[in-house]
Protein backbone atom coordinates (compact mmCIF):
# COMPACT_ATOMS: atom_id res chain seq x y z
CA UNK A 1 0.00 0.00 0.00
CA UNK A 2 2.47 2.62 1.20
CA UNK A 3 6.18 2.20 0.64
CA UNK A 4 8.57 4.83 1.95
CA UNK A 5 12.19 4.46 0.91
CA UNK A 6 15.16 6.36 2.35
CA UNK A 7 13.25 9.62 2.83
CA UNK A 8 15.21 12.79 3.62
CA UNK A 9 13.32 15.94 4.58
CA UNK A 10 14.70 19.30 5.65
CA UNK A 11 13.33 22.41 7.29
CA UNK A 12 15.67 24.95 5.79
CA UNK A 13 19.09 23.65 6.81
CA UNK A 14 17.76 21.41 9.55
CA UNK A 15 17.92 17.77 8.44
CA UNK A 16 14.81 16.28 10.10
CA UNK A 17 14.13 13.01 8.31
CA UNK A 18 17.45 11.24 7.82
CA UNK A 19 16.55 8.28 5.68
CA UNK A 20 13.16 6.98 6.78
CA UNK A 21 12.06 3.70 5.27
CA UNK A 22 8.84 2.00 6.20
CA UNK A 23 5.89 0.11 4.78
CA UNK A 24 2.23 0.20 5.66
CA UNK A 25 0.12 -2.78 4.67
CA UNK A 26 -3.33 -2.59 3.11
CA UNK A 27 -6.18 -2.84 5.59
CA UNK A 28 -3.85 -2.68 8.59
CA UNK A 29 -3.14 -0.17 11.32
CA UNK A 30 0.56 0.69 11.16
CA UNK A 31 1.89 2.65 14.10
CA UNK A 32 4.84 5.04 14.04
CA UNK A 33 5.99 5.72 17.59
CA UNK A 34 8.57 8.01 19.03
CA UNK A 35 9.19 10.83 21.43
CA UNK A 36 8.65 14.50 20.80
CA UNK A 37 10.89 15.96 18.14
CA UNK A 38 12.08 12.77 16.44
CA UNK A 39 10.41 13.76 13.16
CA UNK A 40 6.99 12.08 13.34
CA UNK A 41 5.00 15.13 12.26
CA UNK A 42 7.56 15.91 9.55
CA UNK A 43 7.05 12.39 8.25
CA UNK A 44 3.29 13.01 8.07
CA UNK A 45 3.85 16.33 6.32
CA UNK A 46 6.15 14.73 3.76
CA UNK A 47 3.66 11.93 3.11
CA UNK A 48 0.88 14.36 2.19
CA UNK A 49 3.13 16.81 0.35
CA UNK A 50 3.09 19.72 2.81
CA UNK A 51 6.84 19.51 3.34
CA UNK A 52 8.13 17.65 0.30
CA UNK A 53 11.08 15.36 0.84
CA UNK A 54 14.38 16.40 -0.69
CA UNK A 55 15.44 12.84 -1.41
CA UNK A 56 13.94 9.38 -1.28
CA UNK A 57 10.67 7.98 -2.55
CA UNK A 58 7.09 7.65 -1.37
CA UNK A 59 4.96 5.22 -3.34
CA UNK A 60 1.25 4.65 -2.96
CA UNK A 61 0.28 1.36 -4.59
CA UNK A 62 3.38 1.71 -6.72
CA UNK A 63 2.63 5.27 -7.82
CA UNK A 64 5.35 7.76 -6.97
CA UNK A 65 3.79 10.63 -4.99
CA UNK A 66 6.98 12.03 -3.47
CA UNK A 67 6.92 15.42 -5.12
CA UNK A 68 3.26 15.87 -6.02
CA UNK A 69 1.44 18.92 -4.61
CA UNK A 70 -0.76 18.21 -1.57
CA UNK A 71 -4.10 18.50 -3.40
CA UNK A 72 -3.04 15.83 -5.91
CA UNK A 73 -1.84 13.47 -3.19
CA UNK A 74 -5.21 13.98 -1.51
CA UNK A 75 -7.01 13.09 -4.72
CA UNK A 76 -4.88 9.97 -5.11
CA UNK A 77 -6.17 8.79 -1.76
CA UNK A 78 -4.03 9.94 1.18
CA UNK A 79 -5.92 11.90 3.83
CA UNK A 80 -4.31 13.56 6.83
CA UNK A 81 -5.77 14.09 10.27
CA UNK A 82 -3.25 16.70 11.35
CA UNK A 83 -1.75 17.33 14.73
CA UNK A 84 -3.80 20.01 16.44
CA UNK A 85 -6.87 19.09 14.26
CA UNK A 86 -6.75 22.31 12.19
CA UNK A 87 -10.49 22.58 11.65
CA UNK A 88 -11.45 25.57 9.50
CA UNK A 89 -12.88 27.91 12.14
CA UNK A 90 -15.06 30.05 9.89
CA UNK A 91 -16.70 27.08 8.17
CA UNK A 92 -19.62 25.14 9.56
CA UNK A 93 -19.21 21.45 10.38
CA UNK A 94 -21.09 20.61 7.19
CA UNK A 95 -18.86 22.90 5.10
CA UNK A 96 -15.70 21.52 6.72
CA UNK A 97 -16.78 18.12 5.43
CA UNK A 98 -18.31 19.16 2.11
CA UNK A 99 -15.17 20.83 0.76
CA UNK A 100 -13.17 17.63 1.27
CA UNK A 101 -15.88 15.15 0.28
CA UNK A 102 -16.34 12.74 -2.55
CA UNK A 103 -20.03 11.87 -2.56
CA UNK A 104 -22.58 12.78 0.10
CA UNK A 105 -22.14 13.18 3.83
CA UNK A 106 -24.85 10.78 5.04
CA UNK A 107 -22.47 7.95 5.79
CA UNK A 108 -20.03 10.03 7.78
CA UNK A 109 -22.89 11.57 9.74
CA UNK A 110 -24.09 8.06 10.60
CA UNK A 111 -20.62 7.22 11.94
CA UNK A 112 -20.43 10.52 13.84
CA UNK A 113 -23.98 11.35 14.97
CA UNK A 114 -22.65 14.12 17.19
CA UNK A 115 -21.36 15.95 14.11
CA UNK A 116 -24.77 15.63 12.46
CA UNK A 117 -26.28 17.39 15.47
CA UNK A 118 -23.70 20.14 15.18
CA UNK A 119 -23.75 20.37 11.36
CA UNK A 120 -24.68 24.06 11.29
CA UNK A 121 -22.15 25.17 13.93
CA UNK A 122 -18.90 26.83 12.97
CA UNK A 123 -15.61 25.07 13.54
CA UNK A 124 -14.61 27.47 16.31
CA UNK A 125 -17.75 26.63 18.29
CA UNK A 126 -16.80 22.98 18.80
CA UNK A 127 -15.22 21.31 21.83
CA UNK A 128 -11.78 19.69 21.49
CA UNK A 129 -13.32 16.22 21.23
CA UNK A 130 -15.80 17.33 18.60
CA UNK A 131 -12.99 18.97 16.65
CA UNK A 132 -10.99 15.74 16.71
CA UNK A 133 -13.99 13.78 15.45
CA UNK A 134 -14.55 16.38 12.75
CA UNK A 135 -10.88 16.19 11.73
CA UNK A 136 -11.17 12.42 11.35
CA UNK A 137 -14.50 12.74 9.54
CA UNK A 138 -13.06 15.38 7.20
CA UNK A 139 -10.29 12.95 6.25
CA UNK A 140 -12.75 10.07 5.76
CA UNK A 141 -15.24 11.82 3.47
CA UNK A 142 -12.55 11.83 0.77
CA UNK A 143 -12.73 7.97 0.87
CA UNK A 144 -8.98 7.64 1.31
CA UNK A 145 -6.91 4.57 0.53
CA UNK A 146 -4.66 5.58 3.40
CA UNK A 147 -5.58 7.57 6.47
CA UNK A 148 -2.68 9.31 8.22
CA UNK A 149 -3.45 10.17 11.85
CA UNK A 150 -0.96 12.51 13.53
CA UNK A 151 -1.31 12.28 17.32
CA UNK A 152 -5.09 11.90 17.39
CA UNK A 153 -5.19 11.53 21.19
CA UNK A 154 -3.15 14.62 21.99
CA UNK A 155 -4.92 16.78 24.54
CA UNK A 156 -8.01 14.60 24.78
CA UNK A 157 -9.67 13.42 28.00
CA UNK A 158 -9.50 9.62 28.58
CA UNK A 159 -13.15 9.09 27.64
CA UNK A 160 -12.52 10.80 24.29
CA UNK A 161 -9.33 8.82 23.73
CA UNK A 162 -11.46 5.68 24.08
CA UNK A 163 -13.87 7.10 21.55
CA UNK A 164 -11.05 7.74 19.06
CA UNK A 165 -9.84 4.16 19.63
CA UNK A 166 -13.33 2.85 18.87
CA UNK A 167 -13.44 4.85 15.64
CA UNK A 168 -10.04 3.55 14.54
CA UNK A 169 -11.10 -0.06 15.27
CA UNK A 170 -14.28 0.42 13.27
CA UNK A 171 -12.37 1.91 10.32
CA UNK A 172 -9.93 -0.97 10.37
CA UNK A 173 -12.79 -3.47 10.31
CA UNK A 174 -14.19 -1.66 7.30
CA UNK A 175 -10.86 -2.13 5.54
CA UNK A 176 -9.33 1.36 5.75
CA UNK A 177 -5.54 1.39 5.84
CA UNK A 178 -4.25 3.55 8.67
CA UNK A 179 -0.91 5.06 9.56
CA UNK A 180 -1.15 5.95 13.23
CA UNK A 181 1.55 8.33 14.40
CA UNK A 182 1.61 8.58 18.19
CA UNK A 183 3.58 9.34 21.32
CA UNK A 184 0.97 7.53 23.35
CA UNK A 185 2.47 4.03 23.17
CA UNK A 186 -0.16 2.29 25.29
CA UNK A 187 -2.89 3.63 23.04
CA UNK A 188 -1.11 2.73 19.80
CA UNK A 189 -0.01 -0.81 20.65
CA UNK A 190 -3.60 -1.77 21.48
CA UNK A 191 -4.73 -0.79 17.97
CA UNK A 192 -1.78 -1.45 15.72
CA UNK A 193 -0.99 -4.50 13.62
CA UNK A 194 2.61 -3.45 13.23
CA UNK A 195 4.75 -0.79 14.89
CA UNK A 196 7.73 1.27 13.78
CA UNK A 197 9.81 3.14 16.33
CA UNK A 198 11.35 6.40 15.28
CA UNK A 199 14.37 8.15 16.73
CA UNK A 200 16.30 11.16 15.45
CA UNK A 201 14.80 11.10 11.98
CA UNK A 202 15.09 7.36 11.34
CA UNK A 203 13.07 4.21 11.89
CA UNK A 204 15.23 2.32 14.39
CA UNK A 205 12.99 -0.58 15.28
CA UNK A 206 10.11 -2.37 13.55
CA UNK A 207 8.16 -4.97 15.39
CA UNK A 208 4.97 -6.66 16.40
CA UNK A 209 3.19 -4.30 18.85
CA UNK A 210 2.87 -6.94 21.56
CA UNK A 211 6.59 -7.62 21.37
CA UNK A 212 7.22 -3.90 21.57
CA UNK A 213 5.15 -3.61 24.73
CA UNK A 214 7.36 -6.28 26.29
CA UNK A 215 10.62 -4.79 25.10
CA UNK A 216 11.62 -2.75 28.12
CA UNK A 217 14.79 -1.43 26.52
CA UNK A 218 13.08 0.12 23.51
CA UNK A 219 10.19 1.33 25.61
CA UNK A 220 12.28 3.16 28.17
CA UNK A 221 15.06 4.42 25.93
CA UNK A 222 13.24 5.33 22.77
CA UNK A 223 9.66 5.87 23.80
CA UNK A 224 9.95 7.37 27.26
CA UNK A 225 7.74 4.75 28.89
CA UNK A 226 8.72 4.20 32.53
CA UNK A 227 10.15 0.75 33.35
CA UNK A 228 7.78 -2.05 34.38
CA UNK A 229 6.92 -1.85 38.03
CA UNK A 230 6.35 1.86 37.71
CA UNK A 231 2.88 0.92 36.48
CA UNK A 232 1.57 -0.33 33.20
CA UNK A 233 0.33 3.07 32.08
CA UNK A 234 2.68 5.09 29.94
CA UNK A 235 3.89 8.47 31.06
CA UNK A 236 2.36 11.29 29.11
CA UNK A 237 5.11 13.37 27.66
CA UNK A 238 4.49 16.99 28.37
CA UNK B 1 -31.72 68.77 5.11
CA UNK B 2 -31.59 68.70 1.31
CA UNK B 3 -27.87 69.24 1.59
CA UNK B 4 -27.56 66.36 4.01
CA UNK B 5 -29.48 63.95 1.77
CA UNK B 6 -27.56 64.97 -1.34
CA UNK B 7 -24.21 64.62 0.39
CA UNK B 8 -25.23 61.27 1.86
CA UNK B 9 -26.14 60.01 -1.61
CA UNK B 10 -22.83 61.32 -2.93
CA UNK B 11 -21.08 59.53 -0.09
CA UNK B 12 -22.88 56.31 -0.97
CA UNK B 13 -21.82 56.72 -4.58
CA UNK B 14 -18.18 56.99 -3.51
CA UNK B 15 -18.75 54.01 -1.22
CA UNK B 16 -20.17 51.99 -4.13
CA UNK B 17 -17.06 52.57 -6.25
CA UNK B 18 -14.77 51.96 -3.30
CA UNK B 19 -16.53 48.68 -2.56
CA UNK B 20 -16.01 47.47 -6.13
CA UNK B 21 -12.30 48.20 -5.82
CA UNK B 22 -11.74 47.12 -2.24
CA UNK B 23 -13.63 43.82 -2.35
CA UNK B 24 -11.10 42.41 -4.82
CA UNK B 25 -8.16 43.83 -2.91
CA UNK B 26 -9.32 42.32 0.35
CA UNK B 27 -10.07 38.91 -1.21
CA UNK B 28 -6.63 38.75 -2.81
CA UNK B 29 -5.08 39.63 0.52
CA UNK B 30 -7.19 37.06 2.37
CA UNK B 31 -6.26 34.19 0.09
CA UNK B 32 -2.70 35.08 -0.91
CA UNK B 33 -1.57 37.66 1.65
CA UNK B 34 -0.65 39.81 -1.34
CA UNK B 35 -0.54 43.55 -0.80
CA UNK B 36 -1.35 44.45 -4.37
CA UNK B 37 0.00 47.87 -5.30
CA UNK B 38 -1.26 47.33 -8.85
CA UNK B 39 -4.88 47.14 -7.76
CA UNK B 40 -5.55 50.79 -8.59
CA UNK B 41 -4.07 50.06 -12.01
CA UNK B 42 -6.80 47.47 -12.63
CA UNK B 43 -9.37 50.20 -12.01
CA UNK B 44 -7.51 52.52 -14.38
CA UNK B 45 -7.11 49.87 -17.07
CA UNK B 46 -10.85 49.22 -16.76
CA UNK B 47 -11.71 52.81 -17.68
CA UNK B 48 -9.21 52.92 -20.52
CA UNK B 49 -10.21 49.60 -22.10
CA UNK B 50 -13.86 50.59 -21.78
CA UNK B 51 -13.14 53.96 -23.40
CA UNK B 52 -11.85 52.21 -26.53
CA UNK B 53 -14.87 49.91 -26.68
CA UNK B 54 -17.37 52.70 -25.98
CA UNK B 55 -15.78 54.76 -28.74
CA UNK B 56 -16.38 51.96 -31.23
CA UNK B 57 -19.74 50.65 -30.05
CA UNK B 58 -21.27 53.53 -28.12
CA UNK B 59 -22.33 51.04 -25.46
CA UNK B 60 -21.17 51.39 -21.86
CA UNK B 61 -22.46 47.91 -21.19
CA UNK B 62 -20.24 46.41 -23.90
CA UNK B 63 -17.38 48.51 -22.52
CA UNK B 64 -17.93 47.08 -19.05
CA UNK B 65 -18.04 43.47 -20.26
CA UNK B 66 -14.87 43.78 -22.35
CA UNK B 67 -13.03 45.71 -19.63
CA UNK B 68 -13.89 43.10 -16.99
CA UNK B 69 -12.77 40.22 -19.20
CA UNK B 70 -9.55 41.86 -20.39
CA UNK B 71 -8.45 43.08 -16.97
CA UNK B 72 -9.42 39.81 -15.29
CA UNK B 73 -7.24 38.00 -17.83
CA UNK B 74 -4.37 40.40 -17.12
CA UNK B 75 -4.79 39.73 -13.38
CA UNK B 76 -4.94 35.99 -13.90
CA UNK B 77 -1.73 35.94 -15.94
CA UNK B 78 -0.01 38.27 -13.49
CA UNK B 79 -0.77 35.88 -10.63
CA UNK B 80 -0.16 32.60 -12.45
CA UNK B 81 3.00 33.59 -14.30
CA UNK B 82 4.69 35.95 -11.86
CA UNK B 83 3.29 36.33 -8.35
CA UNK B 84 2.94 32.66 -7.57
CA UNK B 85 6.67 32.23 -7.87
CA UNK B 86 6.98 33.98 -4.51
CA UNK B 87 4.27 32.29 -2.46
CA UNK B 88 5.90 32.78 0.91
CA UNK B 89 7.53 36.14 0.35
CA UNK B 90 5.10 39.06 0.77
CA UNK B 91 7.79 41.68 0.25
CA UNK B 92 8.90 40.26 -3.09
CA UNK B 93 5.27 40.00 -4.16
CA UNK B 94 4.56 43.58 -3.16
CA UNK B 95 7.59 44.91 -5.00
CA UNK B 96 6.54 42.96 -8.04
CA UNK B 97 3.02 44.42 -7.97
CA UNK B 98 4.64 47.84 -7.61
CA UNK B 99 6.60 47.13 -10.78
CA UNK B 100 3.44 46.06 -12.56
CA UNK B 101 1.67 49.24 -11.44
CA UNK B 102 4.37 51.41 -13.02
CA UNK B 103 4.39 49.25 -16.11
CA UNK B 104 0.63 49.55 -16.53
CA UNK B 105 0.82 53.30 -16.06
CA UNK B 106 3.37 53.75 -18.83
CA UNK B 107 1.54 51.29 -21.03
CA UNK B 108 -1.71 53.24 -20.60
CA UNK B 109 0.11 56.47 -21.35
CA UNK B 110 1.57 54.93 -24.50
CA UNK B 111 -1.66 53.42 -25.79
CA UNK B 112 -4.26 55.99 -24.73
CA UNK B 113 -2.21 59.15 -24.24
CA UNK B 114 -2.38 61.40 -21.21
CA UNK B 115 -5.50 63.44 -21.92
CA UNK B 116 -8.24 63.23 -19.32
CA UNK B 117 -11.60 62.00 -20.55
CA UNK B 118 -14.93 60.74 -19.27
CA UNK B 119 -17.04 57.88 -20.57
CA UNK B 120 -20.45 58.78 -21.94
CA UNK B 121 -23.51 58.17 -19.79
CA UNK B 122 -25.57 55.18 -20.79
CA UNK B 123 -28.87 56.09 -22.46
CA UNK B 124 -31.53 57.39 -20.11
CA UNK B 125 -29.30 57.58 -17.06
CA UNK B 126 -28.03 60.99 -18.12
CA UNK B 127 -30.88 62.80 -16.39
CA UNK B 128 -31.40 63.66 -12.76
CA UNK B 129 -34.11 62.46 -10.50
CA UNK B 130 -36.09 65.06 -8.57
CA UNK B 131 -37.74 64.16 -5.32
CA UNK B 132 -39.11 67.28 -3.70
CA UNK B 133 -36.16 69.52 -3.00
CA UNK B 134 -33.57 66.83 -3.70
CA UNK B 135 -32.14 66.65 -7.19
CA UNK B 136 -29.82 63.73 -7.72
CA UNK B 137 -28.21 62.31 -10.88
CA UNK B 138 -29.92 59.05 -11.74
CA UNK B 139 -26.63 57.53 -12.86
CA UNK B 140 -25.20 57.80 -9.35
CA UNK B 141 -28.22 56.01 -7.94
CA UNK B 142 -27.77 53.36 -10.61
CA UNK B 143 -24.15 52.78 -9.55
CA UNK B 144 -25.16 52.49 -5.90
CA UNK B 145 -27.77 49.85 -6.79
CA UNK B 146 -25.36 47.94 -9.04
CA UNK B 147 -22.65 47.88 -6.36
CA UNK B 148 -25.21 46.68 -3.82
CA UNK B 149 -26.19 43.86 -6.18
CA UNK B 150 -22.52 42.94 -6.65
CA UNK B 151 -22.16 42.92 -2.87
CA UNK B 152 -25.16 40.61 -2.46
CA UNK B 153 -23.80 38.37 -5.21
CA UNK B 154 -20.39 38.14 -3.57
CA UNK B 155 -22.00 37.44 -0.21
CA UNK B 156 -24.10 34.60 -1.63
CA UNK B 157 -21.10 33.03 -3.37
CA UNK B 158 -18.92 33.41 -0.29
CA UNK B 159 -21.40 32.19 2.32
CA UNK B 160 -23.77 29.83 0.52
CA UNK B 161 -21.77 27.91 -2.08
CA UNK B 162 -19.11 25.23 -2.03
CA UNK B 163 -16.73 27.53 -3.90
CA UNK B 164 -17.23 30.13 -1.16
CA UNK B 165 -16.56 27.51 1.50
CA UNK B 166 -13.33 26.54 -0.28
CA UNK B 167 -12.38 30.18 -0.43
CA UNK B 168 -12.99 30.72 3.28
CA UNK B 169 -11.14 27.53 4.12
CA UNK B 170 -8.15 28.85 2.16
CA UNK B 171 -8.33 32.17 3.98
CA UNK B 172 -8.51 30.31 7.32
CA UNK B 173 -5.60 27.94 6.71
CA UNK B 174 -4.14 27.72 3.17
CA UNK B 175 -1.85 24.83 4.00
CA UNK B 176 -4.62 22.68 5.44
CA UNK B 177 -6.85 23.67 2.52
CA UNK B 178 -4.31 22.20 0.11
CA UNK B 179 -4.08 19.08 2.26
CA UNK B 180 -7.82 18.42 1.90
CA UNK B 181 -7.69 18.61 -1.87
CA UNK B 182 -8.04 22.29 -2.77
CA UNK B 183 -5.79 23.47 -5.57
CA UNK B 184 -4.80 26.65 -3.75
CA UNK B 185 -2.59 27.93 -6.57
CA UNK B 186 -5.40 27.80 -9.10
CA UNK B 187 -7.93 29.22 -6.66
CA UNK B 188 -5.52 32.09 -5.99
CA UNK B 189 -5.32 32.84 -9.70
CA UNK B 190 -9.10 32.86 -9.99
CA UNK B 191 -9.54 35.10 -6.94
CA UNK B 192 -6.91 37.50 -8.23
CA UNK B 193 -8.63 37.58 -11.63
CA UNK B 194 -12.05 38.19 -10.08
CA UNK B 195 -10.60 41.00 -7.96
CA UNK B 196 -8.99 42.57 -11.02
CA UNK B 197 -12.25 42.28 -12.95
CA UNK B 198 -14.21 43.89 -10.10
CA UNK B 199 -11.77 46.80 -9.96
CA UNK B 200 -12.07 47.23 -13.73
CA UNK B 201 -15.84 47.19 -13.37
CA UNK B 202 -15.52 49.88 -10.72
CA UNK B 203 -13.47 51.91 -13.19
CA UNK B 204 -16.16 51.62 -15.85
CA UNK B 205 -18.95 52.44 -13.39
CA UNK B 206 -17.05 55.51 -12.22
CA UNK B 207 -16.10 56.37 -15.81
CA UNK B 208 -18.92 58.76 -16.72
CA UNK B 209 -18.24 60.85 -13.60
CA UNK B 210 -14.58 60.41 -12.62
CA UNK B 211 -13.36 59.40 -16.05
CA UNK B 212 -9.78 58.46 -16.74
CA UNK B 213 -6.54 60.41 -16.50
CA UNK B 214 -2.86 59.81 -15.96
CA UNK B 215 -2.33 59.18 -12.24
CA UNK B 216 -5.85 57.87 -11.58
CA UNK B 217 -4.38 54.56 -10.44
CA UNK B 218 -2.33 56.03 -7.61
CA UNK B 219 -5.08 58.48 -6.64
CA UNK B 220 -7.38 55.59 -5.85
CA UNK B 221 -4.93 53.14 -4.33
CA UNK B 222 -4.65 54.87 -0.92
CA UNK B 223 -8.44 55.08 -0.65
CA UNK B 224 -8.77 51.37 -1.39
CA UNK B 225 -6.12 50.57 1.21
CA UNK B 226 -7.80 52.73 3.83
CA UNK B 227 -11.06 50.85 3.18
CA UNK B 228 -9.39 47.47 3.50
CA UNK B 229 -7.41 48.43 6.58
CA UNK B 230 -10.42 49.96 8.34
CA UNK B 231 -12.65 47.00 7.43
CA UNK B 232 -10.07 44.34 8.19
CA UNK B 233 -7.87 42.66 5.59
CA UNK B 234 -9.46 39.58 4.06
CA UNK B 235 -13.04 40.34 5.11
CA UNK B 236 -15.77 41.08 2.55
CA UNK B 237 -18.05 42.45 5.24
CA UNK B 238 -15.17 44.66 6.29
CA UNK B 239 -14.79 45.92 2.71
CA UNK B 240 -18.49 46.81 2.67
CA UNK B 241 -18.50 48.62 6.01
CA UNK B 242 -15.11 50.19 5.31
CA UNK B 243 -16.32 51.50 1.94
CA UNK B 244 -19.35 53.16 3.49
CA UNK B 245 -17.32 54.65 6.35
CA UNK B 246 -14.58 55.94 4.04
CA UNK B 247 -17.02 57.06 1.32
CA UNK B 248 -19.03 59.09 3.81
CA UNK B 249 -16.09 60.56 5.67
CA UNK B 250 -14.26 61.44 2.47
CA UNK B 251 -17.35 63.03 0.98
CA UNK B 252 -18.45 65.04 4.01
CA UNK B 253 -14.85 65.91 4.78
CA UNK B 254 -14.27 67.32 1.32
CA UNK B 255 -17.61 69.16 1.41
CA UNK B 256 -17.24 70.66 4.87
CA UNK B 257 -13.49 71.13 5.39
CA UNK B 258 -11.87 70.68 1.97
CA UNK B 259 -8.49 71.88 3.23
CA UNK B 260 -8.33 68.91 5.60
CA UNK B 261 -9.43 66.21 3.18
CA UNK B 262 -6.44 63.93 3.78
CA UNK B 263 -6.72 64.40 7.51
CA UNK B 264 -10.40 63.47 7.58
CA UNK B 265 -9.60 60.42 5.49
CA UNK B 266 -6.60 59.07 7.34
CA UNK B 267 -7.43 60.09 10.92
CA UNK B 268 -10.25 57.52 11.22
CA UNK B 269 -7.87 54.86 9.92
CA UNK B 270 -5.36 55.73 12.63
CA UNK B 271 -8.08 55.58 15.27
CA UNK B 272 -9.31 52.18 14.06
CA UNK B 273 -5.76 50.82 13.89
CA UNK B 274 -4.97 52.10 17.38
CA UNK B 275 -8.11 50.55 18.91
CA UNK B 276 -8.38 47.43 16.77
CA UNK B 277 -5.19 46.69 14.83
CA UNK B 278 -6.84 43.97 12.75
CA UNK B 279 -9.52 46.36 11.47
CA UNK B 280 -13.23 46.21 12.23
CA UNK B 281 -13.83 42.69 10.93
CA UNK B 282 -10.30 41.37 10.49
CA UNK B 283 -8.92 38.40 12.30
CA UNK B 284 -5.75 38.33 14.30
Amino acid sequence: MLAVTDLHTYYGESHVLQGVSLDAARGAVTAVLGRNGVGKTTLCRSLVGLTPARAGRIALNGVDITRLPPYRIHRLGVSLVPQGRRIFPSLTVRENLAIAARGDLDRVFSVFPRLAERAGHRGNELSGGEQQMLAIARALVARPLLLVLDEPTEGLAPVLVAEVAAVIRRLREEGTSILLVEQNVAFAVKLADWAHVMSRGRIVHSTDPAALWNNEEVKTQLLGVPPAGAGARPRRDL
Amino acid sequence: MTYLITQTLNGLFSAALLFLIASGLTLAFGVMKIVNIAHGSFYMLGVYVASTVVLRTGSLFAGAVVAILVVAAVGFLMQRVFLRRFPADPLAQMMMTMGFALLFRDLALMIWGGDPFTLQYPGRLRESIEMGEVVFPSYRLFVIVVAALVGVGLWIVNEKTLIGARLRATVDDPEMASAIGINVARLSGVVFAVGAGLAAFGGVMGGPILGGYAGLDFDLLPLAFVVVIVGGMGSLKGALVGSIVVGMIDNFGKALVPELSYFTLFAPMMVVLALKPTGLYGRA
